[in-house]
């Protein structure tokens, strides 16, 4: 199956182009709604991308890289980012990662073997006053303990 | 003094993002003085007001206005900085999420007074919520013909766009968020040229923190000198100031500056939680740590952080109590400068990887005291000699964090080193030799 954007996709990306003078400048935001429809960033839609913004391949393949929140490979369903930086290391954030090592079996990088859950380390969140926190695809959870992930996550399963 | 509120007046008033109650608690009600004006008269009043950016580096902002080429032909561009990555900040999110009205009317002030039509705000990309807030407010302002052509009949055109990053602290230093918003890696550039002269799409481009473009309103209702008249002589006005780690109540308030820091500590984060007080960092990962001591006569001002030989950065301070291993704390700091250097400069790309690997091995328990003295050379030889500030953002707080707890590091580092006086002094003090 070939790649493209749904017509609707196409639209939304159209209007985008004539925020900038240089069409170029809409590879970030062609990315984010590539991501939004295709789930993550293959090689396939890195070309399709680059064909649509009109600049070489090598430079999406660059940008994909350099940012940590496009995704190469397929995320799970939940994707759990921890915050490791000073503050919520302070709050405890090392005992949040502790249970999602242990109790999820995920290293940071890696997905459940069902695909609910894919873990990656963050760094700073800009939520620091109420770490720990992990942002859970579009929503932060804050203020955590390992009492109230563990309930976040019971919840997450069940309603799969 | 204590209660003006200028940037976060209108927060603890229910929906006050939306248009309609905003509207009905004073926002845009600076435009009507705005368009009476003369774009280089509000520049003036921003330079009398002594607005510093509140982004970090804290550079006067009419100053940097008046950077931009009189007779440019080509287009200015205004980009507001809403990366908000710098480790210990997190109240720029707060202007956009419980008052995005406020920030476009800065934006409109800003853009009017350095003749800008076209506007963009970078926000990082895991402020989802945020991103919402502010589509649908501009999308509000659009309708109400605050934000378009033609701006309430003033003969000014104003576009404003968002755009999201994509999870990179370094799109947060001024030139690397150009190169981002151009669709490219966020590496910064060589300066000079700056962006006043050439930024964004070569273009004179003036990029200016949240906050400081909230306070932009205010100003020009008011004048400048009602605003230099808050505050200190050299830190006028409000900041917001934001407050985590081992505090009670760790949050958010705004304040004028010159609050006395222990006043402040007690007074709104309700004091140190767990233990007495033992470090600060007082604007953001990168400012200079201080001690339990050099907080004695710290005052939330710039000139006051500047006479500790730190800097008030971004308001965002970090409060450590006794037990923190300040060897722990640190490493999440290089490995946060390691993971986030762009890679351009191999004083940054090797130093900030190095210092962490050097953190690893005292960790480890692998280390010797040379090494502790090589963290400190290593970034002593980092900073200026790079394109951007990051590596001296790293620099700073293992320097300072490694002279001032020295105790700390040296516990993990292996007794067989320590030199012959330290073995003398533990000998004397009765000390183990090996922790
Ligand atoms: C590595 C690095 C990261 C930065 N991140 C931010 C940021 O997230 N937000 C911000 O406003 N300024 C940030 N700055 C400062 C900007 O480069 C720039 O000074 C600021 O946006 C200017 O706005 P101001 O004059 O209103 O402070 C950063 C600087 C450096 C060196
Ligand atoms: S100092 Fe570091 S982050 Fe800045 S340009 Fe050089 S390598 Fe990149
Ligand atoms: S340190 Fe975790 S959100 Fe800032």
């Amino acid at each position: 199956m070939a790649v493209k954007f749904s017509e609707e996709a196409l639209k939304e990306y159209e209007e985008i182009t004539t925020h900038y003078p240089d069409r170029k400048a809409t590879l970030l935001p062609a990315l984010w709604i590539a991501q939004r429809e295709f789930g993550y960033i293959s090689k396939e839609v890195m070309e399709y991308v680059a064909e649509l913004v009109g600049v070489p391949f090598v430079r999406v393949y660059e940008v994909v890289e350099f940012y940590t929140m496009y995704h190469k490979k397929k995320p799970g369903r939940y994707h759990l980012q921890l915050c490791q930086t000073l503050s919520c290391y302070l709050a405890g954030a090392e005992e949040i990662r502790k249970y999602i090592e242990e109790k999820l079996n995920l290293k940071p990088g890696e997905t459940s073997e069902d695909g609910l859950f894919s873990f990656q380390l963050m760094e700073c969140l800009g939520s620091c006053h109420t770490a720990p926190v992990v942002q859970i695809n579009d929503d932060y959870y804050e203020n955590l303990t390992v009492e109230k992930f563990d309930a976040i996550i019971q919840d997450l399963k069940k309603h799969n | 003094m204590e209660n003006i509120l200028i940037l976060t007046k209108r927060f603890s008033i229910p929906n006050a993002n939306q248009l309609e109650v905003a509207l009905k608690h004073g926002a845009y009600s600076s435009l009507e003085k705005l368009f009476s004006m003369k774009p280089e008269d509000v520049v003036e009043e921003v330079k009398k007001s002594n607005l510093k950016g509140r982004g970090g580096a804290g550079f006067p902002t009419g100053l940097k206005w008046s950077f931009i080429p009189k007779d440019t032909k080509k287009p200015i561009y205004l980009c507001v900085n809403a990366d908000e990555s710098e480790p210990g900040t997190f109240t720029d999110r707060y202007i956009m999420e419980y008052d995005p009205h406020l920030l476009i009317e800065g934006i409109i002030n800003t853009s009017y007074a350095i003749k800008s039509h076209t506007a963009y705000i970078y926000i990082r990309g895991e402020y989802v919520k945020q991103y919402q807030i502010l589509s649908r407010a501009l999308e509000e302002a659009r309708k109400a013909g605050y934000v378009g052509k033609n701006i309430l009949g003033s003969g000014y055109d104003l576009d404003i766009w968002l755009h999201r990053g994509a999870g990179a602290y370094i799109c947060g230093e001024e030139t690397g968020l150009i190169e981002s918003l151009e669709g490219k890696k966020g590496q910064p550039r060589i300066k000079p040229p700056f962006p006043a002269v050439e930024g964004l799409f070569r273009s004179p481009t003036i990029v200016n923190n949240v906050k400081t473009i909230a306070s932009v309103p205010w100003i020009v209702l008011n004048g400048g000198e009602a605003y230099a008249k808050i505050g200190t002589k050299d830190s006028t006005g409000t900041n917001i100031f934001g407050v985590s780690g081992h505090v009670n109540q760790p949050g958010y308030w705004e304040l004028p500056f010159g609050m006395r820091f222990l006043e402040f500590l007690e007074k709104y984060p309700k004091g140190v939680k767990g233990g007495k007080l033992k470090a600060l960092i007082p604007g953001g990962s990168s400012t200079p740590v201080l001690t339990a001591e050099e907080c004695e006569d710290l005052y939330l001002s710039y000139e006051s952080m500047l006479a500790h030989k730190t800097f008030l950065g971004t308001g965002g301070m970090i409060v450590m109590n006794e037990h923190t291993d300040m060897v722990k704390a640190l490493k999440t700091l290089t490995r946060f400068y390691s993971e986030e250097s762009c890679g351009q400069c191999t004083p940054c790309r090797e130093g900030t990887s190095w210092l962490d690997r050097l953190l690893d091995r005292i960790l480890n328990r692998e280390a010797t005291t040379k090494e502790l003295d090589l963290l400190i050379e290593i970034s002593d030889n980092m900073e200026g000699k790079t394109i951007c500030a990051l590596a001296a953002a790293c620099a700073m707080p293992v320097r300072s964090f490694v002279t001032k707890f020295r105790s700390d590091f040296e516990k993990y580092v292996k007794p067989i080193s320590i030199p012959v006086h330290k073995v003398a002094e533990k000998i004397i003090q009765k000390e183990p030799i090996a922790s």
